[in-house]
């Protein structure tokens, strides 16, 4: 701001004027763990004196109480801003953080280096037009540097600085960078093509070669952080590209006016171009562009605008507008990278939301060719993803959608995908190319497995297994439980003790041979009813721990719901709705449950019912409410 | 192509941005809402709210979080802009605080601002069923607001879980939710305080008079110079009050808002002195200067 000072103070309107209309630079920080991102970030910030007194203030007491550097000031902690990081000394999350100088206006995404954390990377490189990738001089290029390195180049960022830091610590030694730099630019090699990268040797703790060049480096001939952060041309290729406009909102207001919003992410419009409306394929004139409340005659990528038509088009949400002349492409298969972000793996047949620009529609991934392995760029056999890695799979979609390859436009070629039970955000995408669908891919031809089923019904299939005593209450909680699960329209089958011992299990008495194969057959029926993507309840006595773990093995993890309905036995015998406590008590049933054979209650039941407590109505709620926190219900 | 169009700048690029946000939101929200809190970064996402949606008008309603302890010109202020633009206004107060005298000056800061502004969000977001609601909240403010997304989910008991934020990639929010769930918008969260200002300059947006600088009374309470909004400042303290020339660079509780002496009685001068000064603008806010992490922990609470 140096130049601009005696600006600021004699002549503020002039000042103004001059600062009205800088160009904006979106970056991030990235690289591998502790290379000191978090404090270079933080060292821009206090030599750009974007820090007020009282947060320097506060920099140097957090510094002494939680800081890395002793009784010296540690700069991460201006960025590092959860509790959580502060007491690690780490980055969790993405911070967004401000400056500008008198050339530019900078938005910095700091991001976390811990492989943990890779989509939060992800998440701060989405929106970046370049990229710093911080390297530790002592440590040289690791995994996590190419990591990084290669999901800012797949998500297209082209202009890449190697700040090769922490040279104070090798002194400066002018061979430690050359080692680096070569050492990356042959990986750099395998990237995507055009990528320029600028290689510069720093300290980031002692501010070297970041706003100015240091003497420290005789060596090296290139400029300073600052520098090129402030000179680097940012080309809009956007400008160059066909025009497109997602539309995002119909505006109507009244019968005279019928316009379509959103924002421009290529190309121009004027009123009078020619421009055709995907997927629907008509054409039509521009009549007229308002940028916010203002007629224009012309608008470019980057601007929100609403336009009209000449004619009546069928135009909605979702839709795209294109120029005529080249308009985008419209596909339901396509083959794209998609980089996983959730703990729960992508799994090939699973049906999740897609959405891009504007439209949201159900994809499913039909085959994972393969995996790439980030830190060597090799391709490796892979069936589904896990956690923060990158495969090429082939997409099918429930309806034909506009959409460009994502290496020409960003906005109409990067998508996400959401869960559709728990709508959290578990993937990104972008489109490579779209296949023709005579292919033997078909939304059809994926196998009918239990995800199908259960995506089909929208929910998570499991056994929720009630066990207790005779007339404890467990078939009127199920009855209670499944009324109410059908009421929200989720597809569930109960199977009582009662019910199947009169057909499946007639032949079966009441030794304890014959309970554990009563109990056998009914977890094997069970089993079925998951496989068929169904919320089964079960309600048997089922006394023994070792039937009911046998029940709780076959089906998977997570499945498998035991509760207790844990009514003591003098409440039960008392209750007595079958008349059954009193005969067992004259004798005239053997091997009772309670009374003359065992009952072992559950250790460790996921959900225990105090029925003395609550109502059925009240117990069937409380089940619900469980599975609705666990996301078993959408 | 290209040559004959200008190249976009900051601002317009923020602007874009912000309408992006609102439409993309409300495209997809059932019940969604604008907290408008009265102050400029409130007065400029209203103006881009009617920007993003012009010729018609917003798709939702105001909400003002009254704790009973605005300055009075902040309340002629409001009800006049929305009078202007046309829109419905809902004002909420914690009535259980009212009936319980909660204020600042019986209470504390921190008892008041949990009553009656955080309890009474949340009892206003309830009462209304609303699943979205746009807030000014900008990422420069503070440190843990740095680290949120434009779209920030919140629990049906009101939470903000920092260590588990959805991923939020290019410009696609993802706006699904679960019954009861709600996500709070930031559509100015890379704005930054000087952004505002500019803007406010360049569209001509009306902003509360008490930014400007005038003779006010004013005491000094607790470490801060307070102005005597009314006859609720206790009695002794009411008599040391002094005309003095000052504005204020935030606005809130008038006794939780610390004046600043000055002489900018223009936006050119606002803008000046907030270059030249070397202290943040939320140092005025009483609630935030107490350890840090303590902006976190509210919002994890269900502060805005
Ligand atoms: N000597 C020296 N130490 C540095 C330099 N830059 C950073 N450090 C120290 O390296 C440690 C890690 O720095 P951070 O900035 O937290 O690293 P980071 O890359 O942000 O770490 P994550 O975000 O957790 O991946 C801290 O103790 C810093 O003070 C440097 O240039 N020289
Ligand atoms: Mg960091």
């Amino acid at each position: 701001m140096s130049d601009q000072n005696s600006l600021l103070e004699t002549d503020i309107r002039g000042y103004l004027e001059a600062h009205e209309n800088k160009s904006l630079l979106r970056f991030i920080t990235c690289g591998s763990v502790d290379d000191g991102k978090s404090t270079l970030i933080g060292r821009m910030l206090y030599d750009s004196k974007m820090i007020f007194e009282d947060q320097l203030d506060a920099l140097e007491s957090d510094s002494k109480r939680v800081g890395t550097q002793g009784e010296n000031i540690d700069f991460a902690l201006l960025v590092d801003g959860l509790t959580a990081e502060r007491e690690q000394g780490i980055t969790i999350d993405v911070a967004y953080r401000f400056f500008s100088t008198d050339k530019r206006k900078f938005i910095v995404a700091d991001t976390p280096g811990h492989v943990q954390y890779t989509r939060n990377m992800a998440t701060g490189a989405s929106t970046a037009d370049l990229a710093i990738l911080l390297i530790d001089a002592r440590r040289g290029v690791l995994e996590q540097t190419r990591r990084h390195a290669f999901i800012a180049s797949s998500l297209g960022i082209r202009k890449l600085v190697l700040a090769i830091n922490k040279m104070d610590l090798q002194n400066y030694e002018q061979s430690v960078f050359d080692d680096i730099e070569s050492d990356f630019i042959e990986f750099a090699e395998e990237l995507a093509t055009g990528i320029e990268i600028q290689a510069i040797p720093m300290s980031a703790l002692e501010g070297t070669n970041i706003t100015t060049k240091s003497d420290k480096t005789p060596w090296y001939d290139g400029p300073s952080l600052m520098e090129y952060l402030e000179t680097v041309p940012v080309d809009d290729d956007r400008l160059n590209a066909p025009f497109r406009l997602p539309v995002q909102y119909v505006n109507r207001p009244n019968l005279d006016f019928r316009g379509f919003s959103g924002q421009i992410p290529s190309g121009s419009v004027k009123v009078g171009d020619r421009v055709k409306t995907l997927p629907s394929a008509k054409e039509t004139t521009v009549t007229r562009i308002l940028s916010g409340d203002q007629d224009v005659q012309e608008a470019m990528a980057g601007e929100s605008v609403t336009v009209c038509f000449a004619d009546e088009v069928d135009t909605s949400r979702g839709d795209l507008i294109c120029t005529a002349e080249s308009p985008a492409q419209v596909a339901d298969q396509f083959q794209a990278r998609i980089f996983w972000m959730a703990d729960d793996k992508m799994l090939p047949g699973r049906r999740y939301l897609m959405k891009i620009g504007s439209k949201t529609v159900t994809a499913q991934v039909n085959e994972t060719k393969y995996r790439i392995e980030m830190s060597d760029l090799q391709d490796r056999p892979a069936r589904d993803l896990s956690l923060n890695e990158v495969g090429v799979c082939t997409l099918s979609l429930d309806q034909a959608i506009p959409f460009d390859p994502y290496n020409e436009i960003r906005e109409t070629g990067g998508f996400i995908l959401i869960d559709r039970l728990n709508n959290n955000t578990v993937g990104m995408g972008m489109i490579d190319f779209a296949l023709r669908r005579a292919g033997n891919i078909h939304w059809q031809s994926v196998d009918v497995n239990k995800e199908a089923h259960s995506a089909q019904k929208n929910q998570k299939p499991a056994v929720l297994w009630f066990t207790g005593l005779s007339g404890s209450g467990k078939s009127t909680i199920a009855n209670a439980l499944q009324k109410r699960l059908y009421s929200i329209d989720r597809h569930t089958y109960l199977l009582d003790g009662d019910n199947v011992r009169h057909g499946l299990n007639r032949d079966l008495g009441f030794t304890d041979a014959d309970r554990v194969e009563n109990i056998r057959r009914v977890s094997e029926v069970s089993k079925l009813m998951v496989d068929a993507g169904l919320i089964t309840l079960v309600s048997f006595i089922s006394p023994f721990r070792s039937e009911r773990r046998m029940a709780r093995n076959m089906v998977e993890d997570g499945e498998f719901v035991e509760v207790f309905v844990n009514t003591p036995l003098n409440v039960a015998e008392e209750r007595d709705v079958k008349g059954l406590y009193k005969r067992a008590r004259e004798g005239k049933i053997k091997n009772f449950t309670g009374i003359d054979s065992p009952y072992e209650p559950p250790t460790e039941p996921e959900i225990e019912i105090d029925t003395t407590k609550v109502s059925a109505d009240e117990a069937a709620e409380i089940i619900v409410d469980w599975m609705k926190e666990r996301g078993m219900l959408g | 192509m290209g040559g004959t169009l200008k190249n976009l700048t900051h601002l317009d690029r923020l602007e874009a941005e912000s309408m992006h946000i609102m439409r993309e939101v409300v495209a997809d929200a059932e019940r969604p809402v604008m907290l408008y809190s009265v102050g400029k970064d409130s007065a400029v996402m209203l103006h881009l709210a009617m920007k993003a949606f012009y010729p018609s008008k917003p798709p939702f309603p105001l909400l003002h979080v009254d704790t009973t302890w605005k300055f009075k010109e902040m309340i002629e202020f409001r009800d006049r802009r929305a009078t202007e633009t046309g829109l419905e206004l809902l004002v909420h107060s914690n009535q259980e605080g009212i009936d319980e005298g909660i204020g600042p000056f019986s209470h504390g800061s921190a008892l008041h601002t949990d009553v009656m502004k955080t309890a009474a969000l949340k009892q206003a977001l309830d009462k209304y069923k609303f699943d979205i609601a746009f807030g000014g909240a900008r990422r420069d403010e503070e440190k843990s607001r740095a680290k949120e997304r434009i779209c920030s989910f919140r629990t049906a008991e009101h939470r903000w879980d920092p260590k588990n934020q959805r991923p939020e990639l290019w410009n696609l929010y993802n706006t699904r939710i679960r019954q009861g769930e709600s996500i709070r918008v930031f559509p100015l969260s890379n704005w930054t305080e000087l952004d505002i200002w500019q803007y406010i300059r360049r569209e001509g947006i009306d902003i509360v008079p008490l930014y400007y600088s005038a003779k006010r009374p004013v005491v000094e309470w607790e470490g801060t110079q307070i102005m005597v909004d009314d006859d609720r400042v206790p009695e002794e303290l009411r008599k040391t009050a002094v005309e003095k020339s000052v504005r204020f660079r935030t606005l809130g509780c008038y006794p939780l808002t610390g004046a600043v002496e000055s002489e900018a009685d223009t936006l050119e001068e606002i803008i000046q002195e907030m270059l030249l000064t070397k202290s943040s603008e939320r140092q005025g806010r009483v609630i935030d200067r107490d350890q840090s992490g303590s902006m976190e922990k509210k919002k994890q609470e269900g502060y805005f």
